[in-house]
């Protein structure tokens, strides 16, 4: 059990890394080719990448908690 | 890093030592190039192994010497004894008194030979007497007849060789007696002769050379015969005491040979005394002789004296010189002649006279002589007849003696003859009796003899059935015992099974290893099982055993501390998560906390939990601290109380730790049911 938690971490931060990587590249793609070379493409795409893994990360360690409930209507 | 700085250091270090090094070389060099300090040591050794050669040799030079100081180093010294033996060859032994003494034996030996022959006999029977108590009488018999013998023997010689030496003395002295008898005749004879012949003046000087020669001989006869008869004499004195020492023997067969001894030195002793006898006579004749000379040759003297005052000029042979003579000289001469003449007539005149007066006294010294000599003569003759007489007499005594002893002899024989048959009446008298006593003992004996047998055979046989009873109820008690015992030892070896599975499942809680579950109780587990059929208590527990632990098999205490270390600081990283405190948010949160905040790494947790307990962080000292002490179960329970993320981290562990607490409750019940179950088959002594 004390391993999962490590393991989550190394999933997460793998995770992390690599989305705001992409998130950069495609934001520099998106900079170089549509947006004259402007900045914000880059850090739209390296936030979302880095919003998207620290999303997954926190559903990750969220999970034993969650409680995918129905709602039961009274009839 | 370390192990580079140490080489770093290590090069320093060579570095600076190396340069030492060769500074001290040229140091040594400096000093090596010197000749006192070499020369010096080489002094040194060299003197010293002079000293120790020196004292080696003396040592060994003076053991050769002394034997005591080479004895006293052989102990003190340990491996001297090889030294000096290698140098001196093996110690010689004690040999400095008892040589000695030895040649001193040889010594006294060698001189007394001749002593102690006649010592012998004196000593031998003391010594013959002293040991009689202790040897047997046939001994004693052997040893005086062969001590007899050998004093015989002794006695015999001795006698013989005295009586041999004395013969030989007293001729010797009889011979030399005779010859000096012989001098002193011929000796006087020429006196005579020279005295009275007219014989011409030549042929006097020769008679009278003749004369000396004749004195000087019969000087040396007469001495040689008086060695010899001091010699004799002396012989004979020896013979005498010889004589007297056989007799002084006890011995018998010695008597015949004493007398015949004792007769040979009475003879011998006559035949020198009449010598002697004889010598002296011719000594007094030729004493007669020599006065008359020497009377005569005053006379003649006188003359010469007187006519030599008268006339001084005349020579002594005054019968040729008749023409020489003056008329005075002759009428002095003649007046003279007268005188002389006159005074001799007148001389004679009252020899005459007193012729008679002379006579008589004369006759009365010879009377008075020859009384001496009758009384010596009677005296000499007195002891000779003695001496004969009691020879004689000894001889009679000695031949009445072996009579006598030869009569004693039968009458003895007689009485021995006389004695044995009488003996031998008694003895067979005596054997009949004996005879009738003994059988009649025998018989009283073997009556006794026989009614004890019998007895004894009856008391044999009644114990004998006592005993066979007794063996037989014996037997039967053992028997019934052996039954017992069997069925208690049944029980016994059962409940050693039991013990004994029991232990091994003990056993295989402690093969747990770091981090390694111990093996799978399952085998144990049915052995235990196995040997408690009849126990339901001990089945339910055996079979209460968690399946995990059979399959799988538990964990050790320690490894689970380890691990709980480990999990310790995790829990405390996610102390803040729970079902609603779960972001990543919460997490930066939890794990700022966990940095920042510091608690006892083990505190005794109180006897009641209180709600401020149960904070993780407090609740996970408590758990650290009862694990460290070793109550695994309190810990757990501590543990127990964590929420949230905290609980799901150490789920796992709190699984294996109730595992393991099971599985050991459980083995300790069947063990201490085991120790019950022992105890109670184990035979109180």
């Amino acid at each position: 059990m004390a391993d999962e938690h490590g393991r989550k971490w190394d999933r997460c931060l793998a995770d992390t890394a690599v989305k705001t990587v992409t998130g950069l590249g495609v934001g520099i793609m998106f900079s170089v080719l549509f947006f004259k070379r402007r900045t914000w493409p880059v850090s739209l795409g390296s936030g979302l990448g880095l919003g998207m893994g620290y999303a997954n990360c926190q559903h990750d360690f969220r999970s034993p908690y969650l409680i995918h409930g129905r709602v039961v209507k009274d009839q | 890093m370390l192990r580079a700085c140490l080489r770093g250091a290590n090069a320093t270090a060579r570095n600076n030592f190396g340069k030492t090094r060769l500074t001290n070389l040229q140091h040594c060099r400096h000093y090596t190039a010197g000749e006192t300090s070499g020369g010096g040591a080489a002094k040194v050794v060299a003197a010293g192994l002079v000293t120790v050669g020196g004292g080696i040799g003396g040592t060994i030079l003076y053991a050769k010497w002394d034997n005591k100081f080479r004895a006293a180093v052989e102990n003190n010294v340990p491996y001297s004894d090889w030294l000096l033996g290698l140098a001196l060859g093996p110690p010689s032994p004690k040999s400095g008194l008892p040589i000695k003494k030895q040649e001193y034996k040889d010594c006294h030996e060698h001189q007394d030979t001749s002593v102690t022959a006649a010592v012998h006999p004196d000593t031998e029977s003391p010594t013959a007497t002293e040991p009689l108590k202790e040897r047997p009488v046939e001994e004693v018999a052997a040893i005086l007849a062969q001590q007899d013998q050998e004093e015989q023997d002794i006695a015999t010689c001795s006698l013989e060789e005295s009586l041999t030496s004395s013969a030989k003395a007293t001729l010797q002295a009889i011979g030399a007696q005779e010859a000096a008898l012989q001098a002193i005749t011929r000796h006087t004879l020429k006196l005579k002769e020279a005295m009275e012949a007219e014989v011409p003046p030549q042929e006097k000087s020769a008679q009278w050379k003749d004369l000396e020669a004749a004195l000087a001989d019969r000087t040396g006869a007469v001495n040689d015969a008086e060695t010899a008869l001091s010699k004799a004499n002396e012989a004979l004195d020896s013979l005498k005491s010889v004589i007297d020492k056989s007799k002084g023997l006890k011995v018998s067969a010695v008597r015949p040979l004493v007398l015949a001894a004792e007769e040979n030195l009475h003879n011998m002793v006559v035949d020198l005394d009449k010598v002697v006898t004889k010598v002296h006579s011719a000594e007094s004749e030729a004493k007669i002789v020599s006065q008359y000379s020497e009377l005569v040759n005053e006379a003649k003297q006188q003359f010469q004296r007187e006519v030599s005052s008268l006339t001084p000029e005349i020579q002594a042979n005054w019968k040729g010189l008749t023409g020489k003579l003056s008329s005075d000289d002759l009428n002095a001469l003649i007046a003279h002649a007268h005188r002389r003449i006159d005074q001799l007539n007148r001389e004679l005149a009252e020899q005459r006279v007193r012729e008679q007066i002379h006579i008589d006294a004369a006759l009365e010294q010879q009377k008075l002589e020859d009384q001496k000599a009758l009384e010596k003569a009677v005296s000499t003759a007195l002891q000779h007849i003695k001496e004969e007489a009691r020879l004689e007499q000894e001889r009679k005594l000695s031949e009445l003696r072996e009579v006598m002893e030869a009569e004693m002899r039968t009458q003895l024989r007689r009485q021995a003859a006389a004695h044995t048959d009488h003996v031998r009446d008694v003895l067979k008298v005596q054997e009949q009796e004996l005879r009738v006593d003994a059988e009649q003992v025998l018989s009283s004996k073997m009556l006794e003899q026989e009614t004890r047998y019998r007895q004894l055979s009856q008391e044999q046989l009644d114990n004998f059935t006592l005993d066979m009873n007794t063996a037989y109820a014996r037997l039967k008690g053992m028997e019934e015992a052996i039954d017992s015992h069997v069925v208690a030892e049944e029980e016994a070896r059962k409940a050693h099974q039991l013990w004994l599975s029991v232990e091994a499942l003990n056993y295989t809680l402690k093969t747990a290893n770091a981090d390694i579950p111990t093996v799978p109780l399952e085998g144990a587990a049915q052995a235990v099982r196995d040997s408690c059929h009849d126990s339901d208590f001990a089945l339910a527990l055996s079979s209460a055993l968690p399946e995990e632990s059979l399959h799988r098999g538990v964990y050790s205490e320690a490894s689970l501390r380890a691990r709980f270390n480990s999990l310790r600081s995790l829990a405390r990283r996610v102390a803040l998560i729970d079902e609603s405190h779960n972001s990543l948010y919460q997490y930066f949160l939890s794990y700022l906390q966990a940095a920042l905040l510091f608690e006892e790494k083990q505190e005794a947790p109180p006897a009641q939990l209180c709600s401020e307990d149960l904070d993780p962080f407090k609740l996970l000292s408590y758990a650290s601290y009862c694990l460290e002490h070793g109550d695994l179960e309190l810990a757990a329970k501590l543990v127990n109380q964590l929420r949230g993320e905290a609980r799901r981290v150490v789920e796992d562990w709190l699984t294996e730790a109730r595992l393991t607490l099971e599985t050991r409750q459980v083995v300790s019940l069947l063990s201490a049911y085991a120790n019950a179950v022992g105890l109670g088959t184990t035979q109180a002594p």
